[in-house]
């Protein structure tokens, strides 16, 4: 498959500081990619040289198969968190702006933003204007698309329409980098991509990713107790309702609350992606 | 209390602990100096360090002395700041900030705990350590309210409000609020939007069938927490 956007063993490094490191990194056509790391990760600088905004150390990167250039970003549509819009323009404006930097013909607005033409961005909703920023990024027809953190801060019912742009663009054969700290939009993509430290820790679909790790879940009378003593024990527990629930095995967890006194309905269950990206990330860190 | 941007969460959370009034109905809690209470945008002083920040807050409550030392090196110690404590506040990354002012918060051991969307933005990792305060304090007895975008943290309270344009479009424990989903939920392995009210899962879609009949060719499923919030939603029939 000829990918869209690709990284071989890219490496970075600012003075001593190596941010991203041997990266091999592709986007297919159609494909929906996630990108997930801590704060810090690299991922930014990734994305960024995959733009050609930063040229690697050491490695390779290609966008379209060829190297990153100005007539090769022109392919890109690119949401950043921040929307990378104009407050002080209209809806129409804005679209007009991009129109005329990517030189695409003069086109509509789109149904969705129509209604909202000649108000300002700043006075939209957040959902509203993530939906203006889609609608001109998507303009010129981008072949890869790059998202940061898309659904951040909108209600149920605009994400799930977001998503649906995301996905009718991906099945029209654009490829789709997202970078996101939600793992409800993780869930979403087609193939995960986990970064610690500037490296690769994981990669796979949503399943290879969390494979057979499990958590123990806990369902005690006293959800109270059975926290402090296996909190007090350096166990890392999560609260869900009244079940608490914390890696390790049933085993050890069953020992310590009888060492307690306690008593509880110990099993192991499969974890969550929060729980594996946890785990990820604290395992690759210690090594 | 889960709900995206200018769903009303903020206003609620502040009209709870007591800083606007309502126009109507009635909003009780304890006394002011028994409250710990974030906004969504502060909680520290970016211009103090971590060690001034906490001496700030003991002062203002009157924690002096030997006492002072032990709940501040206790809590510094909690939220593995003690070796950035002469840092200034704004040098921290976001998720420590949010963890200090969560720990600034909790300084003067409060009944009730509100914090307005203490996890937005932060990584995961952060965001297991900053739950991890907020369950200590709930399991010594202290209330705690959270508002969230983040539809999977809302399993994590014992109470759910769902909240749309200032109204409340479900409220319950997570498994009440699944229970509650009228009808019938499927999914549908194919790209064409199956017909009804649908939403995407990956490549897959769902559809919702209030009347219990599910399109041709979904294959009917146990609802998760996340379809009973999109269907709360549908049902209130959000705008976008």
């Amino acid at each position: 498959m000829d990918h869209l956007a690709e990284s071989r063993s890219a490496t970075i490094r600012f003075g001593d500081f190596t941010a991203v490191d041997d990266v091999d990194l592709a986007v297919g056509s159609g494909e929906v990619v996630g990108l997930l790391g801590a704060n810090g990760a690299g991922k930014t600088t990734l994305i960024r040289m995959l733009l050609g905004l930063l040229t690697p150390t050491r490695g390779t990167v290609s966008l379209f198969g060829g190297p990153p250039s100005r007539a090769t970003r022109r392919r890109v549509g690119y949401v950043p968190q921040t929307l990378g819009l104009y407050d002080d323009l209209t809806v129409q404006e804005n679209w007009a702006f991009t129109g005329a930097a990517f030189d695409t013909k003069e086109q509509a607005l789109p149904e969705s933003i129509a209604d909202s033409g000649h108000e300002l961005v700043g006075d939209l909703s957040l959902g509203l204007q993530r939906r203006v920023a889609f609608a001109v990024a998507f303009s010129h027809d981008p072949d890869l698309l790059i998202l940061d953190e898309p659904t951040s801060g909108v209600g149920p019912l605009s994400r799930a329409r977001l998503w649906e742009d995301i996905r009718a663009s991906a099945e029209n054969g654009t490829g789709v980098l997202v970078t996101t700290h939600n793992m409800e939009e993780a869930e979403q993509c087609d193939r995960l991509v986990f970064m610690v430290d500037g490296r690769v820790a994981a990669a796979g679909t949503l399943s290879d990713v969390i494979g057979d790790r499990q958590v123990v879940q806990v369902d005690s009378d006293d959800w109270r107790q059975a926290f402090s003593a296996l909190d007090g024990d350096g166990f890392v527990v999560q609260v869900q309702g009244d079940c608490l629930r914390v890696p390790g095995t049933p085993g050890q967890v069953d020992e310590l609350l009888r060492r307690h006194q306690l008593t509880g309905n110990v099993t192991a269950v499969p974890a969550n992606l929060e729980e594996t990206f946890f785990d990820i990330v604290t395992s690759a860190s210690r090594q | 209390m889960v709900g995206g941007d200018g769903a009303g969460k903020s206003t609620l959370l502040r009209a709870l602990v007591g800083l606007v009034r309502l126009s109507a109905g009635t909003a009780r809690r304890p006394g002011k100096r028994s409250i710990g209470y974030i906004p969504a945008t502060a909680g520290l002083y970016v211009d103090l360090t971590v060690e001034k920040n906490l001496a700030f807050i003991g002062r203002a409550y009157g924690v002096t002395g030997a006492e002072y030392v032990t709940r501040s090196e206790g809590l510094l110690e909690r939220i593995g700041l003690t070796q950035a404590r002469s840092r200034l506040g704004g040098q921290l990354s976001g998720g420590m900030q949010r963890k200090l002012a969560v720990a600034m918060a909790l300084f003067h051991d409060p009944e009730l705990l509100v914090l307005d969307e203490p996890t937005t933005g932060v990584d995961p990792v952060s965001r297991a350590e900053l739950w991890r305060l907020i369950a200590r304090a709930a399991a010594r007895d202290t209330a705690v309210v959270v508002a969230t975008t983040y539809v999977d943290e809302a399993n994590r309270g014992s109470t759910v409000l769902l909240m749309d344009q200032g109204r409340a479009i479900a409220t319950g424990s997570p498994s009440d609020i699944i229970a509650a989903v009228p009808g019938a939920v499927g999914v549908v392995r194919d790209a064409v939007r199956p017909r009804g009210p649908s939403w995407r899962s990956g490549s897959s879609w769902r559809v919702w069938a209030p009347s219990d009949s599910l399109p041709e060719g979904a294959e009917s499923v146990t609802p998760t927490f996340d379809d009973a919030v999109m269907i709360a939603a549908l049902a209130d029939g959000e705008k976008a």
